[in-house]
């Protein structure tokens, strides 16, 4: 199985990603690849199953609502790739 | 309204309302408003590599104290799930939201509009945090052709979202639901929802369909408007240019548009961003909440008398609906007046000196109740010292001045400006005699049937008194005499 | 000084430094000469921290001379360059990163500096842990010290690589789906990947969230029991951190095999098992059997299906916790004209193949139309296999299990994603499950080092060190790479 050209396009933009021709033939196959094994997921009947999102079981893990540092602003923005004074910077967005 | 007679209005509303909580609500940052850019963040906010989020126990509260307040069911389990897009005022380019299993569901208020009463649905509420900010160096998003700025104190900020059912029918009625909706978030300590700062904001959706028709028509959706009045201007714009596409034969696009405050319009937004598939999966760094029905319980609790039900009691305890509806429609009012009535017996008199005396000087002079040196308890003795007789209503409203300018009690001020009015029969028919004495023209004029001539003998005993004479009194005793 | 200082255990440099036999200062330059001799050829750091580490050296003296410090104090150590030391570049072997300082430690980083660690350096991974031999690092390859020509596993491969040839008495790697088990296996080292939620995952760079646990890579098992004593235990900045404090892993160590019943799971022995790594396996469980402990064959019916689940469920959290490598508050900016732009401009240029093709797959499960298909069904299928340990661990205290199908495979071997991925198939269920699971060496195939592993209940990595420390007694596995006989 190899996943289309479009939906490769389609999951590449959701992703924010530019792939080159090249790297598009590839996902497509290799993506289809590791979809077509993980369809044998499938094959089992899972509908009375709950699923399993954290492997350790814990509930209502909280903070209380107290104040604490902030950091210098300086410190903040020192892996700032662009920044303008105390602002990181942009390209316009449209 | 043009589209009216033809159409009907289809409106409902997400509001994202501020929490009033001390921090953030993954971080520890402070949520105050007003900071210097970037000076309210962490590695957790800035969504820095390896930094996770840890749950602001107080955000959850007043998430279920909101829950409440809105006649909703709140979740025994409830959890956090990633939204993810991309927008450079997100730090991690997913926002932690609740997807499937929100904190509250199924709720409801109540509006009153010239249509009648009306109960709104509340499908859903839902904790997530807020973004950043982007300051674009052009007008709007679209004419910022240089680049924009992002200040992240905000990001992480938490919100909640509350979700109504698409049962407004008319911008009226969006502005009853968010008035009152807005107010009980207030009461309820929920949100101090500083408008003016964009602590709530509203994306509203619209759709119209034809008079009698059940089905639907197609809706848009306006997003990021931050006041009331731009609410119900939307509404009407959007309404009238569905309308129009209508009346023209034209499909309407579903699409998200945005308010343009300057041009009075909404614009079509329509650009790559258009294609959102948000991606939604429980938020691993997140445990799931079990929320206890002792949990609940006790929010119930901690609520404060909320809007409709302190109508209720004012209205029992014998006021206009008119006076409780102005008193109940400011929570700075409400509280003021609810603190002045534990020394004042007298609750019409009381409101009446409060809503129209005190807020008529307050205005005069550009203040707010918040700051005015008036307190509750003063106000009550001025009340009661005009009740008891021992000042007329006008000199109270003399002293009410003097009080507002100093601070001092009313008792003090009577006291020392001898404002204490004359009740003395005896004294006071003494002067009348004198009066009548040096003017018996006006006694016959009035014996000859001339009403009129009374009031100017009333005038001169008080002007004998300086005016403190207690005028009821005065005109009593004149009658007898004459 | 002693030359064979590279072949003292963690415990026994302890001593020599608070008995002040020796000085962190020199224990210090010693290593840093033997990376400067040996890692030219392995390659297993990506940034050396010279001049930190020896002030840290002359700190630790300083506390030691006072007569205090503990059994870490002036040890020096490495850290996997996906866990973040303040203000010392960390790149998890990405360009994306590449100049990245974080202004935070991890809280594992905190808790061994406290304890008075030596940190050397910054290892080689592949980019972002993903991968399983250190091929997918941004930078360069890390080398197998038994053989130049051979990968050292992955994606901890740097960590393993430096402690098997003495370029660190211990490092601190991560674990998502085999990551430290598998290299730790490939080098002839021992490697935990502790419960989940056991060590705290602040700071640790993340891939998948629900998967990822830091854990040590040692020479020997007591070793390995005393690091992790060091680094675990509960921190209020990891929501997910257990509210459990550590027990004491070492104090069992010596109670022998003696009654443990352990577990075969038969599903592990079926084709694409290498022989030579069957009869690791065998002779382990034979050796185990000699020394009193009841050894029997288990079922974990859904093994065949881990790999699928953990390739949807990993790929999926992974796509999302890198969408914040934007190049809008660190990382990599390519010029752009819009944001748009701007965003996909600087991933792509940022991010290696391996990473763009799980953040692709990610970004497919979890999308419209497939969440119920893929990602939901996956995260179903994790409950089963959850359940089928329970099973196996109401009848037994451990199971022993290969480490990984094979020894350490050469350069350019497993082109192929999928037949990479299959590499990780006993190690991926433990992750799948939160599970503790430990992997040592026990002797050698074809002259390339072999491991077995002990999975164990959550938090009970305390009798995995005893089974793992058992087992490291009757093997005596002493051979090292050629390359450590240098000195």
């Amino acid at each position: 199985m190899s996943i289309s050209a479009a939906e490769v396009e389609r999951v590449a933009f959701l992703a924010r990603l530019h792939l080159t021709a090249a790297e598009k033939e590839d996902y497509a196959r290799q993506l289809g690849a590791v979809l077509s094994y993980a369809d044998r997921l499938r094959e089992l009947d899972l509908s009375a199953v709950e699923p399993t999102a954290h492997a350790t079981p814990l509930f209502n893990v909280l903070r209380e609502d107290a104040p604490g540092e902030s950091m210098e602003r300086e410190l903040a923005l020192a892996n700032a790739p662009e920044r303008a004074d105390g602002f990181f910077a942009v390209p316009r967005i449209v | 309204m043009a589209y009216g007679d033809r159409y009907e209005m289809v409106c409902g509303i997400e509001t994202h309302a501020e929490m009033a909580t001390k921090t953030k609500i993954f971080c520890a940052c402070s949520t105050e408003f007003g900071a210097a850019e970037n000076t309210h963040v962490c590695p957790v906010c800035l969504g820095l590599p390896g930094t996770l989020p840890v749950l602001n126990r107080e955000a959850v509260n007043l998430a279920i104290k909101a829950g409440l307040a809105l006649n909703c069911e709140i979740a025994s389990t409830s959890k956090f799930d990633r939204k993810n897009y991309y927008y450079p005022d997100l730090p991690k380019n997913y926002q932690t939201s609740q997807y499937d299993l929100p904190i509250a569901k199924n709720g409801w208020l109540e509006i009153t509009t010239d249509a009648g009463g009306k109960r709104v649905g509340i499908t859903r509420a839902h904790m997530e945090e807020d973004a950043g900010k982007l300051v674009h160096s052009g007008e709007t998003i679209t004419t910022s052709s240089a680049g924009s700025s992002v200040d992240y104190n905000r990001a992480g900020v938490p919100l909640l979202e509350i979700v109504s059912e698409p049962d407004l029918r008319s911008p009226e009625e969006a502005l009853a639901y968010l008035t009152s909706l807005v107010r009980i978030l207030d009461y309820a300590g929920v949100s101090d929802c500083k408008l003016e700062q964009g602590s709530v904001r509203f994306d509203v959706n619209l759709s119209l369909r034809p008079k009698g028709r059940a089905e639907l028509g197609t809706r848009t959706e306006m997003k990021n408007l931050n006041s009331l009045s731009a609410v119900r201007r939307c509404l009407e714009y959007e309404a009238e240019r569905q309308a129009g596409v209508l009346d023209g034969g034209g499909q309407i696009i579903q699409e998200t548009r945005t308010w343009d405050e300057g041009r009075e319009m909404t614009l079509s937004l329509r650009s790559k961003e258009e294609a959102h598939d948000y991606r939604y999966f429980p938020e691993p760094d997140l445990m799931p909440l079990r929320i206890s029905p002792a949990w609940v319980e006790s929010m119930r609790r901690a609520l404060p008398e909320l809007p409709e039900a302190r109508r209720e009691r004012l209205i029992g305890l014998g006021l206009s609906a008119y006076d409780a509806g102005v008193i109940i429609a400011d929570k700075d009012l409400a509280l003021y007046f609810d603190e002045a009535l534990k020394t004042c017996p007298d609750v019409k008199t009381l409101a009446n000196w409060l809503t129209s005396e005190l807020y008529g000087l307050l205005n005069a002079r550009g203040e707010s109740l918040a700051a005015c040196q008036i307190r509750p308890a003063a106000l009550a003795a001025l009340v009661n010292l005009i009740k008891q007789g021992a000042i007329s209503g006008k000199m109270g409203k003399t002293v009410l001045e003097m009080m507002a300018d100093t601070g001092r009690d009313p008792e003090d001020i009577v006291r020392a400006e001898k404002m204490t009015q004359i009740s003395d029969a005896a004294e006071l028919s003494a002067l009348v005699d004198e009066v009548l004495a040096n003017n018996p023209k006006s006694a016959d004029d009035y014996r000859g049937g001339k009403e009129q001539a009374l009031g100017f003998l009333v005038g001169q005993v008080m002007r004998l008194t300086r005016g403190q004479a207690n005028p009821a009194l005065v005109n009593r005793i004149l009658k007898e005499k004459l | 000084m002693d030359m064979r200082l590279s072949e003292c255990s963690v415990a026994e440099l302890g001593r020599l430094l608070r008995e002040r036999e020796l000085s962190a200062a020199e224990l210090t330059e010693y290593y840093l000469e033997r990376i400067e001799r040996l890692d030219p050829a392995v390659r297993a750091y990506i940034s050396v921290l010279a001049d930190d580490a020896r002030s840290r050296a002359r700190g630790a003296d300083a506390t030691l001379s006072e007569g205090a410090g503990g059994p870490l104090t002036g040890v020096p150590a490495a850290l996997k360059d996906n866990i973040c030391l303040a203000g010392a570049v960390t790149t998890c072997a990405s360009r994306t990163l590449a100049d990245f300082r974080p202004p935070y430690s991890a809280t594992a980083a905190e808790k061994l500096l406290r304890a008075g660690a030596v940190v050397l350096g910054k290892l080689n991974m592949d980019e972002f842990a993903m991968g399983s031999s250190t091929e997918y690092s941004a930078f360069f390859p890390t080398h197998n010290p038994w053989d130049l020509a051979r990968v050292p596993g992955g994606s901890s491969g740097g960590a393993a690589a430096a402690v098997a040839v003495g370029m660190a008495p211990y490092a601190i790697g991560s674990d998502t789906g085999g990551s430290i088990r598998q290299p730790a296996s490939f080098c002839g080292v021992v490697g935990m990947k502790p419960t989940y939620g056991a060590v705290s995952r602040y700071g640790l760079v993340a891939f998948a969230s629900s998967l990822d646990q830091i854990g040590p890579l040692t020479r020997t098992v007591a070793d390995n029991a005393l690091v992790l004593a060091a680094i675990a235990g509960h921190d209020p900045k990891d929501s997910t951190s257990a509210p459990n404090e550590p027990g004491d892993y070492s104090a069992g160590l010596a109670e022998g095999a003696r009654g443990l019943k352990i577990g075969l799971p038969k599903e592990f022995f079926r084709a694409g098992l290498a022989s030579g790594v069957e009869k690791a396996v065998r002779d382990s469980a034979r050796r185990l059997e000699s020394l009193g402990a009841e050894i029997g064959e288990c079922s974990l019916p859904h093994m065949d299906y881990a790999i699928a689940a953990y390739y949807l469920i990993a790929p999926a959290e992974c796509s999302s916790n890198l969408a914040r490598y934007d190049g809008v508050r660190y990382g990599l900016r390519a010029p752009a004209a819009d944001m748009i732009d701007m965003f996909q401009a600087s991933r792509s240029a940022g991010f290696g193949p391996e990473v763009k093709r799980r953040v692709m797959l990610g970004t497919y499960a979890l999308s419209a139309g497939y969440y119920d298909a893929y990602y939901l069904q996956a995260q179903k299928l994790r409950t089963l296999i959850r359940q089928d340990y329970e099973r196996v661990f109401a009848a037994y205290d451990v199971i022993l299990s290969p480490t990984a199908p094979t020894a350490a495979y050469r350069f350019g071997e497993m082109s192929d994603p999928l037949s990479m991925y299959m590499g990780d198939i006993y190690t991926i269920p433990v992750n799948l499950a939160g599970l503790p699971a430990i992997s040592l060496p026990v002797g050698l195939t074809d002259g390339m080092p072999v491991g077995v592993q002990f999975i164990g209940r959550h938090f009970e990595e305390a009798l995995l060190y005893r089974a793992a420390f058992a087992l490291e007694q009757s093997v005596a596995f002493t051979a090292r790479p050629a390359l450590t006989e240098v000195d």
